[in-house]
């Protein structure tokens, strides 16, 4: 009896912490979404009416929805496997028996995962600078003409993705570093032993012993990368032409820029009811993969 | 492949990989050095030819970046004194003490971690603004107090602490806020340490929500800070690259003297059961 009240003790000021700031607003932003408030009902409250799914319904024959979401799954698509190949890629070469200094190695690519985002976002504007910046400086040097970089809707959010990679592969690295390390390493000896080149070790031993870390990293990077807003905040604004606007940056401009909360809410459960689904399909996927794959040769 | 040339390529790569990691990182620190309109030329250079700190001085004395660090130094210390604190109550109480329920709250927490922030935080400003917290530092605070993430973290560590040790104190008597304190608590030490820098590093970094919740510049913490900086001085690039030295640095430091631990915690919180 004692044990259990010292328990809940324990866990009230948590639980309350999260329930409250939470899991309540959580529940009250699925009420908000069937709801029409807007600034006249953050005025008075009498003003508010229940309007069911109008929210979602009005959402999904909007344009800017439609685009947003493109965006966002543009910079997922192409962010996500880039991301994760360059993780993978310095974590194979820190693997490697034959890398020097591996501490300071290790130390400097995982340093941008540290910092903070607006800090280097300011940054990278001024390294993708059209006149000025480095980058078209060495590309001037290729004798490449100078691009536009967060100016030019096309190119805008490439410039993202490239940065998103920049600031965030050393958060992966490490992880598969760890999942590297713990492959046995007789393994790779007796594939030595038969003549397996590099390739082939890679291939049937390296890749589908990473396969688990692999799906989690995944599931995490692509949850991560759905919920990008403070890149194209600092970087762009959101444009040119909208081109880098993010289904969260479409949130925050409907809630807190036009305070149309309930319309605001539909956005950001329609973004969770999406990534919800990815996160599914990915688990959904490998378990398939994983039986057509059979067992490891 | 000869092994002399892979030992080459495989060098030469990673040294070409922290180019690019540190280049941009280096390049801010000397740029904000740089008198105003310095780095503006071609072609762009990469020391200052007259070093000078008119930036700092800029920032600190006109525009309020001192305010904005003692912010930052504030909320991120509140947030991982207090989530700190509550975290280890709740993960101890997981790990370690039994009650009705146990398992079912605590899968029901961690499948609370598929919902993404962000949909919080609608009706989480509205319920802030009724109770008068928008535009406060505990605005910022007081959805930071707890973590799933952190309960976790803790309830993995603290399940290896030996149940015979905890009943022995029993038997002597000792109650269980002593248990906690003096036997359970120096045993956490190193998660302590981990989950700290944890937490101190993403408050600090933290940009969405205190953006949504400070109204005003005099609570503006750090990021949001230089966001709104840049945007009115988006020109100055010397300017806003002593604004993102001094946004960063506190946080870089603080990774390389403790990296061991930061590392640890990365690796514990990514790898599940």
């Amino acid at each position: 009896m004692n044990a259990q009240r010292a328990a809940w003790l324990f866990l009230a000021p948590a639980l309350l912490v999260l329930g409250v700031f939470f899991l309540v607003p959580v529940i009250a932003a699925l009420v908000l979404s069937l709801t029409d408030y807007d600034l006249y009902a953050l005025a008075n409250i009498h003003n508010l009416r229940f309007v069911a799914l109008q929210n979602y319904w009005a959402l999904l024959q909007r344009p800017l929805f439609w685009s947003a979401l493109g965006h966002t799954v543009y910079f997922v698509a192409v962010g996500v496997p880039l991301s994760m190949g360059a993780s993978l890629g310095a974590a194979l070469l820190l693997n490697s028996p034959l890398a020097r200094c591996k501490p300071f190695f290790r130390t400097a690519l995982f340093a941008p995962v540290v910092t903070t985002v607006v800090a280097t976002a300011v940054i990278w504007r001024y390294l993708f600078n059209t006149k000025y910046g480095w980058m078209n400086y060495v590309l001037g040097g290729l004798g490449i003409h100078p691009v536009d970089w967060l100016g030019d809707p096309h190119w805008a959010m490439p410039t993202i993705i490239a940065f998103a990679v920049w600031k965030n592969f050393g958060y992966n690295m490490i992880i598969f570093l760890a999942g590297l390390q713990a492959i046995p390493p007789d393994l790779y000896e007796a594939a030595r032993i038969d003549g397996a080149s590099a390739w082939r070790q890679f291939r049937h031993i390296t890749w589908p012993l990473l396969g688990p870390t692999m799906l989690m990293v995944g599931i995490l990077t692509v949850s991560g990368y759905f919920q990008l807003f403070a890149e194209p905040y600092v970087m762009t604004e959101g444009g040119p032409l909208q081109s880098t606007t993010s289904v969260l940056y479409l949130m925050y401009d409907e809630g807190f820029k036009w305070w149309n909360l309930g319309s605001a809410s539909a956005v950001a459960f329609l973004l969770f009811v999406i990534m919800f689904g990815v996160t599914v399909l990915m688990l959904k996927l490998s378990r398939r993969g994983h039986h057509a794959d059979g067992e490891p040769a | 492949m000869n092994p002399q040339l892979a030992k080459t390529l495989i060098n030469g790569l990673l040294l070409g990989a922290t180019v690019i990691a540190l280049f941009p990182l280096l390049w801010m620190l000397s740029v904000s050095f740089m008198p105003a309109g310095g780095a503006s030329a071609l072609p762009p250079p990469l020391l200052p030819a007259h070093p000078t700190m008119d930036n700092y001085r800029e920032l600190f004395v006109h525009a309020g970046m001192g305010r904005y660090l003692l912010n930052s130094l504030l909320v991120s210390s509140a947030i991982t004194v207090l989530s700190l604190t509550f975290n280890l109550m709740a993960g101890y109480a997981f790990a370690k003490l039994r009650f009705a329920g146990r398992e079912q709250l605590f899968q029901a927490l961690i499948g609370a971690l598929v919902i993404p922030a962000q949909v919080a935080m609608l009706p989480l400003f509205l319920l802030l603004k009724y109770i008068g917290l928008v535009n406060s530092y505990a605005g910022v605070i007081v959805p930071g107090m707890a973590t799933v993430f952190g309960i976790f973290l803790v309830r993995q560590y603290a399940r290896g602490i030996p149940d015979e040790l905890l009943e022995a104190a029993r038997i002597d008597g000792a109650g269980e806020w002593r248990i906690f304190g003096q036997i359970v608590l120096p045993l956490l030490k190193p998660i302590m340490v981990t989950l700290a820098i944890f937490t101190f590093l993403a408050a600090w970094n933290d940009f969405m929500w205190p953006l949504i919740v400070l109204t005003g510049q005099e609570h503006y913490t750090l990021p949001i800070g230089l966001a709104s900086l840049a945007r009115e001085h988006s020109q100055d690039s010397e300017l806003m690259m002593a604004g993102s030295v001094i946004t960063v640095l506190p946080v870089l430091l603080l990774f390389l003297a403790m990296q061991r631990y930061y590392l640890e915690g990365l690796l514990l919180g990514s790898v599940k059961g």
